[in-house]
């Protein structure tokens, strides 16, 4: 009994602090201590997000913006990760690209948006190249990394035991490589946000980003809260599923699925 | 389910006989010849060990010369155990043997071939299990099966699990083993393909003295029922004593002792054996004070 009480416990614990916020939030407006014309009150953001979800207008913000972050996250995602797999198998290829790679790293991707919408308008491709952009470095690193750090001694087993070439890749490298593209692949998760949010507040004409500004000019700030908490939701919920690739595909690592209480002695 | 292991490994099984040396040929098609069971496949090859042959063996890494003209026979299904001090290029030794570094003079045949690179009827232990992590252990112990055999991996593999006591871990991950078990699905990686010569890198030196014990009596009991030639690279005399037909001890880069041990197996540890051990680690030793105080000891 205790036990179970224990475990609803810690279900309910990471949201304490949240619901105390909102909480504080709402009672701070109801008495008049924080102008409405500052922050509106939790229940006035969500009678915003009602409204904008009945007519519609909700919807369509988030699936124009989720499109964009998904195919962006698509093109930059498979190009570092590529490019990353190249640099690892074949040291030839990394002398060839790592210092080209390594120097375009480090501009603020950000820094371009001026350059980007001079080339691109303000269309969908413009914040798709951000958004594959932003995400292809953390990406290609990890990748890169991972593969650089499998167990030099697996590898001598794998040629021993007659594996070579893509055989050993698919066996033992990339396996090994794996929890590291997924720690790349929770980075650029947030990239992929923080990037689409920029891109969208500077130059749209649709997404939660577009939504957010437009709202400003009318000083609906309820609607600027609901778009700014949507991004929270959006981001945790990217982190979730991450997380969820983790535990599907690192099952046997001992952070991740295997209970190390079952070890025995022999 | 262990308990089958434990009989195993504790019961003297001396009734068991070594198999008779027949001559080996070099199988020229891999698999064909014997057919039977599964089973057959690779417990009844018995007697079909590698020779390995080196002739003035040496290696060098730059400057530093680690073997110099390093000969050696081993007999077909012989066990022999290499020993010496850290550093001596004991490990080095069994490198070359394997195939995975080519030595700088001489040359080493396997059956009366050169070696040349890793051969699929040469298997190693190494210090550590290396086992994939993210295989369960039944798919690790597949990866030794080779790909003309690949139909029937995963019973094989079980097969092999069942004969090192570990076949009710089969779906386990690597990472809930223990050392010992852990370094047992590698025995049963390097034997599922049923190697002619199995390379022992000290596999047993990360383990305690009991999990050791045991080790060395699966090894030996496997080795009588398979066959195959092993080398042992250990630097535990007693452990080489225990298991070995011959030690071999290399120093300085050269074999300073090679001596056949007489006793019968299964071996125990009495006065024969004490004896074998203290000849042995006398050698080393006396080699030692040579070294550092010449002149004292003058008898």
């Amino acid at each position: 009994m205790r036990r179970f009480v224990r475990r609803k416990m810690g279900l309910f614990l990471p949201w304490l602090i949240p619901a105390g916020v909102v909480a504080l939030w709402q009672l701070l407006g109801d008495f008049g201590l924080i102008p409405e014309r500052t922050l509106p009150t939790p229940v006035k953001v969500a009678i915003a997000g009602v409204r904008l979800l009945l007519n519609g207008e909700l919807v369509h913000a988030i699936g124009v913006s989720a499109v964009r972050a998904l195919t962006g996250f698509a093109i930059g995602g498979s190009i570092g990760f590529t490019l990353g797999l190249l640099n690892g198998v074949m040291p030839i290829f990394a002398r060839l690209t790592d210092s080209t790679v390594q120097m375009i790293r480090n501009i603020p991707h950000l820094a371009l948006i001026p350059l980007v919408i001079a080339w691109f308008g303000i269309g969908e491709r413009a914040k798709i190249f951000l958004v594959a952009l932003g995400v292809l470095f953390p990406i290609y690193i990890n990748t890169l990394h991972g593969i650089r750090s499998v167990d030099p001694g697996l590898i001598e087993m794998g040629r021993v035991y007659g594996l070579r070439g893509w055989e050993l890749h698919c066996k033992v490298v990339l396996p090994g490589a794996l929890p590291s593209v997924l720690v790349g692949v929770r980075f650029s998760l947030g990239f992929m946000w923080l990037t689409l949010i920029v891109a969208e507040t500077i130059a749209a004409d649709s997404g939660i980003g577009y939504t957010a500004m437009n709202a400003r000019e009318f000083f609906q700030l309820d609607v600027v809260v609901l778009c700014i908490l949507l991004y929270a939701l959006l981001g945790k919920l990217s982190d979730l599923i991450a997380k969820g690739l983790e535990k599907r595909w690192l099952k046997w690592h001992p952070h991740f699925g295997v209970r190390s209480s079952s070890t025995t002695p022999s | 389910m262990a308990s089958a292991f434990w009989r195993s490994v504790f019961v003297d099984d001396a009734v068991v006989t070594r198999p008779k040396r027949i001559p080996v040929f070099r199988r020229d098609v891999p698999g064909v010849g014997k057919k039977g069971t599964d089973e057959e496949a690779f417990v009844g090859r018995a007697g079909s060990g590698a020779s390995v042959e080196l002739v003035d063996v040496s290696k060098r890494f730059a400057e530093k010369e680690v073997l110099r003209n390093v000969r050696l026979s081993i007999a077909s299904g012989e066990f022999v155990a290499i020993v010496g001090r850290s550093g001596c290029g004991k490990s080095t030794l069994l490198r070359l043997i394997a195939g995975l570094d080519r030595p700088t003079g001489g040359v080493l045949y396997r059956d009366a071939v050169p070696v040349d690179g890793i051969d699929p009827d040469t298997r190693i232990m190494f210090q550590d299990a290396r086992l994939l992590p993210w295989k369960t252990v039944l798919d690790n112990v597949c990866i030794g099966v080779p790909r003309w055999k690949a139909a029937a991996a995963k019973a094989k593999a079980y097969a092999v699990l069942q004969q090192v006591g570990l076949e009710d871990r089969a779906d386990d991950w690597p990472s809930v083993l223990s050392g010992g078990q852990r370094q047992r699905v590698a025995l049963a990686r390097a034997l599922v393909g049923a190697p002619r010569l199995l390379l022992f890198d000290e596999p047993l030196g990360a383990l305690d003295a009991l999990t050791r014990i045991e080790m060395q009596r699966l090894i030996e009991r496997l080795w009588r029922q398979h066959g195959f030639t092993a080398v042992l690279v250990t630097h535990d005399v007693s452990e080489a004593v225990a298991l070995a037909d011959r030690v071999v001890l290399i120093e300085k880069g050269k074999v300073a002792l090679d001596l056949r041990i007489t006793l019968a197996r299964p071996r125990v540890r009495d006065s024969g054996f004490a004896h074998f051990e203290r000849l042995i680690l006398e050698r080393v030793m006396q080699s030692d004070q040579d070294h550092i105080e010449p002149q004292e000891y003058e008898i």
